[in-house]
C-alpha cells in the first residue's frame, strides 16, 4: 500500500438558491470567482433571466404563508438565522476575507456585525406596527387606525462591495415585515451569498422567502425591474447612474417601489428607512358607539 | 409501423364476437414502457422559440376545453368561465378563443346560453362522471339529458372495473350505446389512464374505444392521480395514428388534468406533431382539458408581445 497518498481536495460546486432548492443556472452557465488578489477561488453559477423568473414565482408562492405568520414568529425565524450563522462563523470569515481582501480578524468583525444585524432586525418584527402604525383621530364615530403590511415580492440587487454585511442589510429589512425576496448577489464576491443560502435552507426560513442568485445585476436587473409580479426593487448594487435611471423607468411599469442606489456605510446604524420602504399602510375605519 | 395483428383481415371482423374482440385486444403488441418514457422525455427537450413559440401558444389556447368540474360550481361561475372562453385576455383582443367549455350536465344550458353564436362548443361530462359506477340505463339517460340541454360534445367515462376484469365486450357495448344516445354530439371517451395501471392497458382501451365509435379518446377525468402524462398521451397518439393507417379515420386525443404550464402544453404539441403528425395539430383532433393552463399561456403570450414578464394579478381568476 502506498504510504504517501495525498488526499483529493473536495471541490465545491456553487449553485443558486431558489424556492428552497439549490439548482444550477437554467442557462448552464458558470463563471470564475477570484479572490481579492485575482487568484482563482471557485466557479459560481451565473444566473439568467429565467432563473430570475423562476425565483419570482417561488417568492410569490412563499409570500402568502410568510406574511400571514405572526410578527413574533417571523422575528424568531430571523433570530434563528443569526444562530445558524454563528455556527458557520469560521466559513463566513474565510469567505469574506478572501472575497473582500480583509485580514481574517477584520473579516471576523464583519461577520459579527452581520449576525448582530440579523438580531437587530429580528427584534423589529413585532415592534414595527407600534412605531410605524397609528391610531388616527377622526371627526366621526370611528376608531381609525393604520397598519403597516408587507408589499409583496422585493427584488434586491445587493451591494457589490460588501458581500455579507451589505447583503444582510438589504435582505433582512425586507423579509422581517413579511415580504419575500429575490436577491442578486455581488458579482465578484458571491461566495458569502451562497453560504447565506445554505444558512437559510437550514434555519426555519420557508423555501422561497429568500432566493439568492449569483450573477450580473446589470444582466438580471432589467428583467426584475420590468417584472409585473415584483412589487419593489432595491437598486443598491447598480453602480452606473444611467443604468439606475433605466431600471427606475422600467420599474415604473407597475408602479414598483424603488430604492435608488446611494452611498451607504454598512457598518453604521441602519435606521428604519429600508424597513419602511417595503411597507403598505392599511387604514381601517371601525364604527364605534353604535 | 402498425400495431395491427397480421391475422386480422378487417377491423369490422374483430368486433363481430366477444371472443374475437378479446383476441384482437390481447393480441396488440405490448408497449415498451422504458422506450415510451424515454421517447416522451426526448421530445420534451425540444426547444420551441420565437415565432414557433408564438404559433404554439395560440394553437394551445385554441385547443383548450376550459373546464370546471367541481361540486361547488354555480351558474355564476359557469358564466364567468364562458366570458373568459370568449375573450381570454381582455387586454388583448388578438388572443384567440378556446375550443370549448366543459361542465357538468346540469350546467350545460347555462353555458349554452352564454356561448350562443360564438362558435365555442359546450362539452358536458356524462355517464355518472367521474366514477362511472351506475347502471347503463342511467348512463344513457345522463347522456340524453346533456345532449337535450344543448351539449355539442359529450365526455363519457368507461367502466374501468369491467375493463380491468377483462369484460371488454361489456365496455364496448356501453360505449356503443352511449355513442347512439349522444346522437350528433361529439363523443369523447375517457379512459382514466391513472386507473388502468399499464401502458398495454392504455393501448387496448384506446383501440376498444375507437372501435366502439369514439370521436376522441381522453386520458383522464382529472379526479384521479396521476392524470394526463406525456408517455400515456404518446401511447394514445400512436393508437390513433395506427387506427388512421388501418381505416383512414381521424380520431382525436385529449389529455386532461395536470397540464398547468405553457411549457408542458408545448411539450404535448411537439409529441403530437412527432407521433400522430401535423394533421392532429388542430383543435378538431387535439384538445387540452384544463383550466389554469389558460392563464399561463396568456402570460407567456403577453411576455412575447411586451418583452417583459407579466404577473398573475393581471389575469382573471378561474
Amino acid at each position: 500500500m502506498p504510504t504517501d497518498t495525498q488526499r483529493l481536495e473536495v471541490r465545491k460546486t456553487y449553485k443558486l438558491y431558489i424556492g428552497g432548492a439549490f439548482p444550477r443556472s437554467e442557462s448552464g452557465r458558470s463563471y470564475v470567482v477570484n479572490n481579492a488578489k485575482g487568484k482563482f477561488l471557485a466557479n459560481a453559477s451565473q444566473a439568467s433571466r429565467k432563473d430570475a423568473r423562476d425565483a419570482v414565482v417561488a417568492a410569490r408562492k412563499a409570500f402568502g404563508g410568510w406574511h400571514e405568520r405572526t410578527a413574533y414568529n417571523r422575528g424568531q425565524v430571523l433570530y434563528r438565522i443569526a444562530e445558524v450563522m454563528e455556527g458557520r462563523h469560521q466559513q463566513f470569515s474565510l469567505e469574506v476575507s478572501q472575497s473582500e481582501g480583509l485580514s481574517i480578524s477584520k473579516a471576523r468583525a464583519v461577520v459579527d456585525a452581520s449576525i448582530d444585524r440579523w438580531v437587530w432586525y429580528a427584534g423589529w418584527a413585532d415592534k414595527l406596527a407600534q412605531v410605524v402604525g397609528s391610531s388616527n383621530p377622526v371627526a366621526g364615530p370611528y376608531f381609525d387606525f393604520s397598519l403597516p403590511e408587507a408589499t409583496g415580492v422585493v427584488a434586491v440587487l445587493a451591494p457589490q462591495d460588501s458581500s455579507l454585511l451589505g447583503l444582510t442589510s438589504v435582505i433582512a429589512p425586507a423579509i422581517v415585515s413579511g415580504n419575500t425576496v429575490v436577491a442578486v448577489s455581488s458579482f465578484e464576491r458571491p461566495l458569502p451569498a451562497v453560504t447565506l443560502g445554505e444558512v437559510m435552507a437550514t434555519s426555519d426560513v420557508p423555501g422561497g422567502v429568500v432566493n439568492l442568485l449569483t450573477g450580473s445585476a446589470s444582466e438580471i436587473g432589467p428583467w426584475l425591474a420590468s417584472h409585473d409580479d415584483v412589487n419593489a426593487i432595491d437598486l443598491c448594487g447598480i453602480t452606473s447612474d444611467d443604468e439606475a435611471r433605466d431600471l427606475e423607468i422600467a420599474a415604473a411599469g407597475n408602479l414598483k417601489r424603488v430604492r435608488r442606489p446611494a452611498e451607504e456605510d454598512w457598518s453604521a446604524d441602519q435606521g428604519l428607512s429600508r424597513l419602511t420602504q417595503y411597507l403598505e399602510l392599511k387604514t381601517v375605519w371601525h364604527p364605534i358607539g353604535v | 409501423m402498425t400495431t395491427l395483428d397480421s391475422g386480422v383481415d378487417s377491423l369490422a371482423d374483430v368486433t363481430s364476437s366477444e371472443d374475437r374482440l378479446r383476441r384482437f385486444l390481447l393480441g396488440l403488441p405490448g408497449v415498451d414502457q422504458v422506450g415510451a418514457e424515454a421517447r416522451a422525455a426526448t421530445l420534451s427537450t425540444r426547444s420551441i422559440k420565437t415565432t414557433a413559440k408564438q404559433y404554439a401558444l395560440d394553437l394551445a389556447i385554441q385547443m383548450i376545453d376550459l373546464t370546471t368540474l367541481e361540486g361547488q360550481d354555480t351558474p355564476g361561475k359557469v358564466r364567468a368561465l364562458c366570458a373568459k372562453a370568449k375573450r381570454p385576455d381582455p387586454a388583448d383582443p388578438t388572443a384567440p378563443q378556446v375550443a370549448a367549455v366543459c361542465v357538468y350536465p346540469d350546467l350545460v344550458a347555462t353555458a349554452k346560453r352564454e356561448l350562443q353564436g360564438t362558435g365555442i362548443n359546450v362539452a358536458s361530462v356524462a355517464t355518472a362522471f367521474p366514477s362511472g359506477r351506475s347502471s347503463l340505463a342511467i348512463k344513457i339517460q345522463d347522456t340524453k339529458d346533456a345532449v337535450a340541454s344543448g351539449a355539442d360534445e359529450v365526455d363519457m367515462v368507461i367502466d374501468r372495473g369491467a375493463f380491468l376484469s377483462g369484460r371488454y365486450a361489456m365496455v364496448f357495448d356501453e360505449i356503443a350505446a352511449i355513442r347512439e344516445a349522444a346522437g350528433d354530439a361529439h363523443l369523447k371517451v375517457i379512459l382514466e389512464t391513472g386507473e388502468l395501471v399499464t401502458y398495454d392497458n392504455v393501448r387496448r382501451a384506446s383501440w376498444l374505444a375507437m372501435l366502439a365509435g369514439a370521436d376522441f379518446i381522453k386520458t383522464s377525468t382529472g379526479k384521479v392521480s396521476p392524470a394526463a402524462t406525456l408517455p400515456v398521451t404518446l401511447v394514445m397518439l400512436e393508437a390513433v395514428r395506427d387506427y388512421h393507417e388501418a381505416t383512414g379515420l381521424h380520431i382525436g386525443v385529449k389529455p386532461a388534468g395536470g397540464i398547468r404550464t405553457a411549457k408542458d402544453a408545448i411539450k404535448y404539441l411537439v409529441t403530437v406533431n412527432e407521433t400522430a403528425g401535423p394533421d392532429w395539430l388542430d383543435p378538431e383532433l387535439f384538445r387540452f382539458g384544463a383550466s389554469s393552463l389558460l392563464n399561463d399561456l396568456l402570460m407567456q403570450r403577453t411576455k412575447l408581445a411586451t418583452g417583459h414578464y407579466p404577473g398573475p394579478d393581471y389575469f382573471t381568476l378561474d
